[in-house]
């Protein structure tokens, strides 16, 4: 193994390490499909963005994905308060609506950068070793690994500095409120959070592979544990689990990274599943 | 411009476009609505992204790319992914959310792989797969549209044969269940043609954007009836709509996908639909709420000034603190306009009709008619 593929499968496992995490939080608020929506509409944020600075590598795209991550979010919850449409149905209009005024930005103005329609969905994780950081000579990495490992620290610190805030309001949003803790800020701050790694996770994975990552491993863990702390555990190592797994069969098979992590964490839960459902059944009689 | 449009109209090409737009906006549009109400919008998101490995396993078994081959891969893998969302909510405590997430992502994936595959294969007969993640309505062939109008009828026929059935399913089922229909039956089978519904909008919208199609039109046509029948019919010719002037958009400019630009109109016609509905509309309600609490206002004004003994605008303002602050003698000109009332310098007098209006309040309890 070279030093790109060992760059390559770094920034895998890394990249699904900070998805369970946030995802974990996604999943047992009942929001899994939210990280589809959120992952997909700040489409329209980096191509804005883009069109304004018209740098692909410019920090706004971060800044415009992020405010329409939180867009998204507050476009859902206007919607859905009209009474006019349920809940499902708003995640479905506003989403596909921001996806593809982005995905028309793309195609019309920046066709010619890498932020073409295949890279969104699938991201570049292959060419991440191709943007390395550089000061002066000296060679610190990828690029990439300095995006990821800072939204891996923001996840960490918000998830321990706010543990008791998202777990009492995650299931008991009354008692939450009792207590003094607004619901509303813990939710947008989760949102905020889920948005940022989403962007982070679609420079290198595309969008696909950050609803497979945020919301397979941390439901595979759900299956097998029952507190929340042995879920975070669970899911961030079955998260590196397919990081590692999903790189090896890619690189062996010469096919897609990102799809092969999806599909390994996919076959993950097939096996937990089964476990779940047929194995346990035995030990009952 | 004219002359532009018709020349499209006269295009050959642009008229297989067209067709196909029609096809898939009226097929999901109808379809939508049972989704729709049944709350299973984001189930046709799951649905359409699972659709992708199997069109590509079919491409990979058969090696054609006939449209009937691909969209009959596409319908299993919908059809098997639908399966697995319902074992995932049947025997885990993983909820209906999770398990579309999980089966979006794993199938969609999954077929990016499969995608990776075939892209390495030395015939390069595999260029038009792309197509499918985001539609090309230009590529329509007359064989991709026979194929599709006959999904769409076999669809539509089902639909209307079975209207009752899903009508009972949407609204009652358990009603349904009592008086002897099969449920889970007819459930099954709404599902497998709502992924009908999505094979046939895949090669123009694409597997990543087809949900939008069964949503959004659906979406818009309930905010203009209450009516089941109405809501289909709408929802068909918004769907229709949405097609052709994406379409027409889309093949007058160079570099357009057409499945982001048909939703984007879509979800403009929600819009208009949601803001300027006659009965449900956001603008109707805010009119409503307004007049609503003018009514009430001057009620309180009438009956006010009906009791005291003073007559002066200072002893309403006094007495009923809490509903007025600058407004008052903005209602109050508007209730001279009126004929409610006459105004001198500081004291109010009821006129005819307001003395009338107020013996009405007092004795019913408002002042509607």
């Amino acid at each position: 193994m070279n030093n790109a593929q060992m760059e390559i499968l770094i920034l895998a496992i890394l990249t699904s390490l900070t998805c369970t995490l946030c995802g974990t939080f996604l999943v047992l608020r009942k929001m899994a499909m939210m990280s589809d929506a959120i992952s997909h509409s700040i489409l329209a944020g980096i191509a804005v963005a883009y069109l304004y600075t018209k740098n692909i590598h410019s920090p706004l795209l971060i800044i415009g994905a992020t405010i329409t991550g939180l867009l998204t979010v507050a476009l859902v919850e206007v919607l859905k308060n009209t009474n006019l449409v349920s809940e499902d149905s708003a995640i479905g209009l506003i989403f596909t609506a921001l996806f593809s005024i982005g995905i028309i930005i793309i195609s019309k103005y920046a066709h010619n950068v890498h932020l073409d329609t295949d890279a969104v969905l699938l991201g570049e994780i292959a060419f991440a070793p191709f943007r390395r950081l550089n000061i002066g000579n000296i060679d610190f990495g990828p690029k990439a690994f300095y995006i990821i490992g800072s939204i891996l620290i923001l996840n960490i610190l918000f998830i321990s500095l706010f543990y008791k805030e998202l777990k009492i309001s995650t299931f008991d949003p009354a008692l939450a409120f009792a207590l003094g803790i607004t619901p509303g800020i813990v939710h947008y701050g989760l949102m905020g959070v889920v948005s940022i790694t989403a962007i982070g996770a679609f420079d290198t994975v595309g969008s696909i592979l950050v609803v497979a990552l945020m919301t397979v491993p941390p439901l595979t863990a759900y299956l097998l544990t029952n507190k929340l702390k042995h879920m975070i555990l669970v899911s961030g190592i079955l998260g590196i689990l397919t990081g590692v797994i999903g790189y090896h069969v890619a690189s062996l098979l010469d096919v897609s990274i990102s799809g092969s992590m999806a599909s390994v964490a996919g076959l993950i839960f097939a096996i937990a599943f089964i476990v779940k459902v047929i194995g346990v059944k035995p030990l009952n009689f | 411009m004219i002359d532009n449009i018709t020349y499209l109209f006269k295009d050959y090409t642009l008229k297989t476009v067209i067709l196909g737009c029609v096809i898939l906006g009226i097929t999901s549009g109808i379809l939508g609505t049972f989704a729709v109400l049944r709350k299973q919008s984001l189930l046709g998101d799951a649905i359409s992204h699972s659709a992708l490995p199997g069109i590509v396993i079919a491409f990979l078994l058969t090696g054609s790319r006939s449209p009937v081959i691909l969209l009959t891969g596409a319908l299993f893998a919908g059809w098997f992914s639908s399966l697995c969302m319902m074992l995932i909510v049947r025997y885990t405590k993983i909820k209906y959310d999770g398990a579309l997430a999980i089966i979006l992502s794993v199938f969609f994936g999954f077929g990016m792989v499969m995608l990776s595959i075939v892209q390495k294969l030395p015939n390069s007969r595999q260029a038009g797969l792309n197509k499918f993640l985001f539609g090309q309505a230009a590529t329509l062939l007359r064989e991709d549209i026979f194929t599709m109008g006959i999904l769409a009828a076999v669809s539509l026929l089902i639909t209307f044969a079975l209207w009752k059935e899903f009508k009972l399913l949407s609204f009652n089922s358990e009603f349904g269940n009592i008086v002897g229909f099969p449920m889970k039956k007819l459930d099954l089978l709404l599902t497998c043609l709502i992924v009908i519904s999505i094979v046939v909008g895949l090669q123009t919208v694409g597997v990543v954007l087809m949900s939008a199609m069964l949503i959004a039109p659906a979406a818009a046509s309930r905010q203009w009836t209450d009516r089941l029948e109405i809501m289909a019919v709408l929802g068909g010719l918004f769907g229709a709509l949405s097609g052709i002037t994406g379409a027409i958009i889309s093949s007058s400019t160079s570099k357009m996908p057409t499945g982001p630009l048909i939703v984007l109109v879509s979800f403009i016609i929600f819009l208009f639909s949601l803001l300027f509905a006659p009965k449900r509309g956001i603008l109707k309600k805010l009119y409503y709420t307004y007049n609503n609490n003018l009514k009430i206002k001057q009620d309180i004004i009438l009956t006010n000034l009906y009791h005291s003994e003073t007559k002066n605008i200072d002893s309403i303002i006094q007495n009923e603190l809490w509903v007025f602050d600058k407004k008052l003698i903005k209602i109050i000109k508007k209730m001279e306009q009126a004929n409610l009332l006459k105004r001198h310098d500081q004291s109010l007098e009821l006129t005819l009709t307001g003395l009338k209006r107020v013996k009405h309040i007092l004795l019913v309890g408002d002042s509607y008619e």
